[in-house]
């Protein structure tokens, strides 16, 4: 029997209503389709381009321990970002699309990674507010109404909260060493601060997704509130450490039981999402040239095993 | 302190330690996620044998050595890696190739050292040879797939391969240390090595079509200290931090 659009998409949003998880088989409105594949390509490109700051540091980094721990993290990335690929794959779409999308430029992917990491403590920094950020977000997206999204979400959690208290122990560290290294430390914070509280995105006043994803229970919190959760959180840990956070209007609400905080820069964060932040054209330069350096890798790959297959089949007949 | 001891433990780390390095300069560069993972994991576990090996070299060393104070604070002319291992990322060939060529050496050397009587080597070489043969077989494949993939992929594997073969030999000329080390029981048979070594790498390019070169002329130097000019650029990086910053913890 076949049933009007109308009647499948309210029985679709019955199901999203009673909390039910969709699954990759499952009929789906066509914009809640194209939606998660914009929203899970992004965070698999975040993924991926997010390994060059942090990579740039492997070479350099100051112990064996601490190179060992970065090596781990950013091939944890990897990971993440094959997850999150195969499950945009799920929708219909091709990892080489998908490549192609972000290579091309058409793909957006966290504006967080067109900052530099230009100090060993950026590899602090970065693993306790970028990471940081990053969890707020992914814990509520492990509850997200489409399943192999929600499901890649768990794994990729337990292995951040990991990077989020390494990259913390690495400002510790800091802090309790020379003062130059404190002050290292500070200027890190100095610098990732704000980039941080963007990735939250735009004010719900300004965010064009927020109400559709809400509804379709792919976000459950809106930008607003996850950044105000990161913010309460984050201060009493730059206490801790003895920083002081790069913003002069920040102070607790009594009343309200949060912290108040300063105007965001938007024009800042506008201009590095339209293409235009530090290192922008960096890092879309480094993942083509590896893209096309490893093309006739890839043309090989395929190549031995159309041979091998064929073989086995003469062999089989 | 057991001079001899500590310098086969440097040579045999400096080997992990150097190409662990070249591969950490890929990290987010392959030519795939799937690679770039693998070969990733590949210079985590050379590293994982670096630090078994300095501390255990730090440990005989005593007074203040460390890990990180072997690793990170000696100079071109202290560092006994064979020159193979310092060789640039030229291309995933040149990549795959010098893996290859180094880890058929060191599954037959682990192989050997897990009969060591040095109890540490041996322990260490035990857990490394898990992590070895993966490598081994990790590189043996690609070294199939690119040498029989396309033509474009089949000259640049002969590129990679005449470029590289000059460089093995080094890996299995014993030198006094690794002499010494072989009579006490503790280090491998170099010369035992070598025979198998030979056999299987030439097999190997015999059976994927790949030529070595003609002339038989071998590069030597890193086991003595004496590297190629890549090897100034590899500390400047490696000993950055330990060198701008002195005596910090991090």
């Amino acid at each position: 029997m076949e049933h009007s659009i109308e009647y499948l998409e309210k029985q679709f949003q019955d199901r999203i209503d009673r909390g039910e998880n969709i699954e990759a088989k499952d009929w789906m409105p066509e914009k809640y389709r194209k939606t998660h594949i914009r929203q899970i390509s992004q965070h698999a490109h975040s993924e991926i381009v997010g390994m060059l700051p942090e990579g740039n540091w492997i070479t350099r980094a100051p112990s064996l321990r601490r190179k060992v721990a970065l090596l781990a993290k950013v091939q944890d990335e990897a990971g993440h970002g094959l997850y999150l690929y195969s499950a945009a794959e799920t929708l219909g779409i091709s990892r080489d699309e998908l490549f192609h999308q972000l290579h091309t430029g058409k793909a957006k992917y966290s504006s967080i990674f067109n900052y530099p990491a230009v100090t060993w403590a950026d590899m602090g920094a970065i693993g306790w507010l970028v990471d940081g950020a990053a969890i707020i977000n992914q814990v509520m997206l492990t509850r997200t109404s489409y399943g192999p999204y929600a499901r890649a979400m768990v794994r990729i959690c337990k292995e951040e909260s990991f990077h989020q208290r390494q990259g913390y122990e690495i400002m510790i560290t800091l802090c309790n060493g020379t003062e130059e290294q404190k002050a290292m430390a500070q200027d890190a914070l100095n610098r990732w601060w704000w980039p941080s509280l963007m990735m939250f995105g735009p004010t719900d006043a300004e965010s064009t997704h927020t109400e559709q994803s809400m509804k379709w229970k792919i976000k459950r919190k809106t930008n607003d509130e996850l950044r105000q959760q990161f913010i309460d959180i984050t201060i009493p840990q730059a206490e801790f450490l003895g920083l002081t956070v790069p913003d002069p209007d920040l102070k607790w609400n009594e009343e309200r039981g949060h912290y108040d905080f300063g105007e965001i820069d938007w024009t800042e964060f506008w201009q590095v999402v339209k293409g235009f932040g530090p290192c922008n054209k960096e890092r879309l330069k480094a993942r083509n040239k590896a893209w096309d350096n490893g093309a006739w890798v890839r043309e090989a790959a395929l190549a031995y095993s159309e041979k091998q297959s064929k073989e086995s089949i003469r062999k089989a007949v | 302190m057991q001079d001899k001891l500590y310098n086969y433990l440097l040579m045999l780390g400096d080997n992990s330690m150097i190409l662990g390095h070249r591969l950490s300069e890929l990290c987010g560069h392959g030519p795939s996620l799937e690679t770039d993972i693998a070969l990733t994991n590949m210079s985590l576990d050379l590293f994982g044998q670096v630090r078994s090996y300095f501390q255990y070299a730090a440990k005989l060393k005593a007074g203040d050595a460390t890990e990180d104070s072997i690793a990170f604070l000696r100079t071109e002319r202290n560092h006994h890696n064979a020159l193979l291992v310092e060789q640039p990322n030229e291309d995933f060939a040149h990549v795959i190739t010098r893996q290859y060529f180094f880890d058929q050496y060191h599954l037959l050397l682990l192989e050997q050292l897990c009969e060591s009587k040095d109890e540490q080597i041996n322990a260490i070489a035990h857990k490394s040879i898990k992590e070895v043969k993966y490598h081994h077989r990790f590189s043996k494949t690609w070294m199939k797939r690119l040498a029989q993939g396309t033509r474009v992929s089949h000259e640049k594997m002969q590129a990679a391969v005449t470029s590289l073969y000059p460089y093995t030999e080094e890996l299995t000329k014993a030198n006094a240390v690794e002499n010494e080390m072989f009579n006490q029981g503790i280090g491998a048979d170099l010369a035992s090595i070598k025979s198998v070594y030979y056999e299987e790498v030439d097999g190997l390019l015999s059976n994927i079509g790949l030529q070595k070169p003609e002339e038989g002329f071998f590069y030597k130097g890193g086991k003595e200290g004496i590297h190629t000019e890549h090897f100034g650029f590899i500390l400047s990086d490696f000993q950055y931090m330990q060198r701008t910053y002195p005596n910090m913890t991090w």
